[in-house]
């Protein structure tokens, strides 16, 4: 963690609130932008706020490396009765993605508006953007269960109206973005009701209170019921297999900084607290949670990496394989926490980071060719590597970080997954993880071949290389898909240290 | 049967949640489809409120029982309870499910206008807002997508 501390220096008076104000830096920034004239200042307010989200989340995690668990109370109501942020190194792990893809798609953002989204909407835009980055660091930062209900939505309104923005691209955008507002709110209300059960068996809110009156409780209907609908509810969030409909047309459809943002943060916040609520708001003991776990979440996750893996295949419009293949990644994450020890969480969380940043470089990457010409096929990306080498090139990156080639982080990332699997004994998922790496392999392959080796088609509009402000980016992210791939003792540190929060005990 | 009739509440809840739901599902008006999704999201209200309500109580509102103002409140708050046991004995509900349900309103009506100003912008895009014509059309917009040679 010395590099933590290397990097940042916050006056004390500052980082004691660096909880709260990394979520209410973006919030505030949300209303400033929908405030601000016009022209390049919300561009100008998104980055300076993002900056300080993540200024502040490397602040909290710093004190989360030092103390184990920073508990901060909220307007000075002390919990379980008042809300208490708390944060131990699961949440900071997830605050520090969240708030540095933030910053990078704030960065991104000046140069895709301009060409996807009508020029009179781009303050709003940025204040949805940022609602959506302060939305998602409450979520992980929160401690307390409606309390993250509330962030949830505050990041939904925002991603809805995101998605449907990218209208000016594609029309479907806005069925798209209407069909996801329907499933995530119904997702969100169950989560309310499911949390609704649980405060009535167990009195509080609060989720460490929760867990500990749960441990005495032991199993009944009620608290079963309410865990169900607080799975599933978080499960539409998460795009857990077949609960996914709505992500293909969403990814799809949004304008590229959105696709960016949501396949690198949206769906790994709701993994995040279903692993929160299953782990460490359960007790360890519960039969019902075990039962849940392996023969309920597992199997969906492995049908994911399989079923989704081979709609990617032959789907036609990229942004769409993506998008599938979001679906089938989430799989192979909740493969790993379905294993429910600390090797399995430690996997699964190195491969929320590998996907983060691979998936965050291939949509970046497409939205960067797609900046001249307004392409969506494979057939008419073919042989845009001519024209724009340095954007494909990335594309390339993120591809084979997919697909899971050696010096990659996708690679170790798929290694740790193995290799967690093989310690708990559980072989046939280790075959369903070769079988979907495989089956990746083949679409990052289409996508890597018609871009590098196929021939344009004949008099179609010639791709030109996209400015510096978005291949700054853009190589930022496939930079850091390969130094990972080399040097991973940060995110392994990270992950590790997030397992043992769930896992070791720590509660 | 007991069970039904002394949980009526949420007998109630569970209908109006189902009817919701099956609005959402079955119906083909995207206008009709957000009102069938805030029927579904009162019926959580509903069933909040019913975890607070305690049999007798009345409402949640701190008297201050040494003074003749918070006894003379208490006493026409719940008239019954306080000519029985005195202010002590008042029983009141559970108020921090209001509370909650009171901010789950703020976010449905925030999810609700964001829905309806989406409903507003397909009608303008496809021309209408029923569900299949605007399926048929996304159908026509993803063969355009496909590759022409």
């Amino acid at each position: 963690m010395t590099l933590f501390e290397s990097l940042y220096v916050a006056p004390p008076t500052l980082a004691a609130q660096a909880p709260i104000l990394a979520i209410a830096g973006p919030l505030i920034g949300a209303c400033a932008t929908a405030l601000s004239p016009g022209g390049r200042s919300g561009w100008v307010i998104s980055v300076i706020t993002a900056s300080f989200a993540l200024w502040m989340s490397l602040s909290v995690a710093c004190d989360v490396a030092r103390e184990g668990v920073v508990v901060y109370v909220i307007g000075g109501f002390q919990p379980p009765l008042g809300i208490a942020l708390r944060i131990d190194a699961l949440g900071s792990a997830m605050a520090l993605l969240v708030s540095s893809m933030g910053l990078i798609g704030a960065v991104y953002s000046g140069h895709a508006l301009v060409a996807e989204v009508r020029a009179e909407t781009h303050t709003l835009f940025q204040s949805g953007y940022l609602l959506c980055v302060g939305g998602f660091l409450g979520l992980v930062l929160t401690g307390d269960a409606f309390n993250a209900f509330v962030f949830l939505e505050v990041s939904s309104v925002g991603t809805y109206a995101l998605v449907a923005a990218g209208e000016q691209r594609d029309r479907r955008a806005l069925p798209a973005a209407f069909n996801y507002l329907i499933m995530g709110t119904i997702g969100a209300t169950f989560y309310v009701i499911g949390i609704g059960f649980l405060y009535g068996a167990t009195g509080t809110l609060n989720m460490a209170d929760m867990a500990v009156r749960l441990a005495t409780l032991g199993d009944n209907t009620a608290v079963q019921a309410g865990f169900a609908f607080v799975v599933v509810g978080l499960g539409i969030k998460a795009a857990i297999f077949p609960l996914h409909g709505w992500l293909p047309g969403a990814y799809a459809g949004a304008p590229s900084l959105v696709s960016v943002f949501l396949a690198a943060t949206a769906t790994k916040t709701a993994i995040y607290l279903i692993a929160r609520i299953t782990f460490d708001v359960f007790p360890d003991s519960s039969a019902f949670g075990q039962t849940f776990v392996h023969f309920v979440l597992a199997p969906l996750a492995a049908v994911a990496v399989i079923v989704c893996s081979i709609q990617a295949i032959f789907e036609t419009e990229v942004r769409r394989m993506l998008a599938f293949s979001s679906v089938a990644q989430v799989g192979m994450i909740m493969l790993g926490l379905s294993l429910a020890n600390a090797a399995g969480a430690s996997a699964a969380v190195f491969y929320i980071f590998a996907h983060a940043l691979m998936k965050a470089t291939l949509f970046m990457a497409l939205g960067a060719l797609a900046i001249s010409v307004k392409a969506r096929t494979l057939a008419e990306f073919a042989g845009m590597a001519r024209e724009a080498p340095w954007s494909a090139t990335a594309f390339g990156v993120g591809a084979a970080s997919l697909a899971g080639l050696p010096l990659t982080m996708g690679f170790l990332a798929k290694w740790n997954l193995v290799e967690a699997a093989l310690q708990a004994g559980a072989i046939w998922m280790v075959v369903v993880i070769a079988a979907g790496s495989a089956l990746t392999l083949v679409y990052a392959w289409r996508m890597v071949e018609a871009l590098f080796f196929r021939t344009p088609i004949p008099g179609a509009p010639r791709a030109r290389e996209a400015p510096v402000g978005v291949l700054a980016p853009l190589w930022v992210l496939a930079g850091l898909s390969l130094w990972f791939g080399v040097n991973a003792s940060l995110p392994e540190s990270l992950a590790n240290s997030a397992a043992l929060a769930l896992f070791g005990g720590g509660r | 049967m007991s069970l039904i009739v002394t949980h009526f509440n949420y007998v109630a809840v569970v209908v109006m949640m189902m009817i919701g739901l099956f609005i959402v599902f079955s119906s083909g008006n995207l206008i009709k489809r957000m009102i069938g999704l805030a029927v579904f999201q009162t019926s959580t209200g509903l069933f909040y409120i019913s975890l607070g309500k305690v049999s007798g109580g009345t409402a949640p509102i701190m008297v201050d029982a040494q003074s003749a103002d918070g006894r003379a409140l208490a006493a026409a708050l719940n008239p019954q309870y306080v000519a029985q046991y005195g202010v002590d004995g008042v029983v009141y509900s559970n108020p921090l499910p209001h509370v909650l349900i009171l901010t789950a309103i703020v976010v449905g009506v925030a999810t609700l206008a964001v829905g309806l100003a989406i409903a507003v912008r397909i009608r303008e895009a496809y021309g209408t807002i029923e569900s299949e014509e605007i399926d048929a059309l996304v159908r026509v917009d993803a063969a355009r997508a496909e590759p022409v040679a």
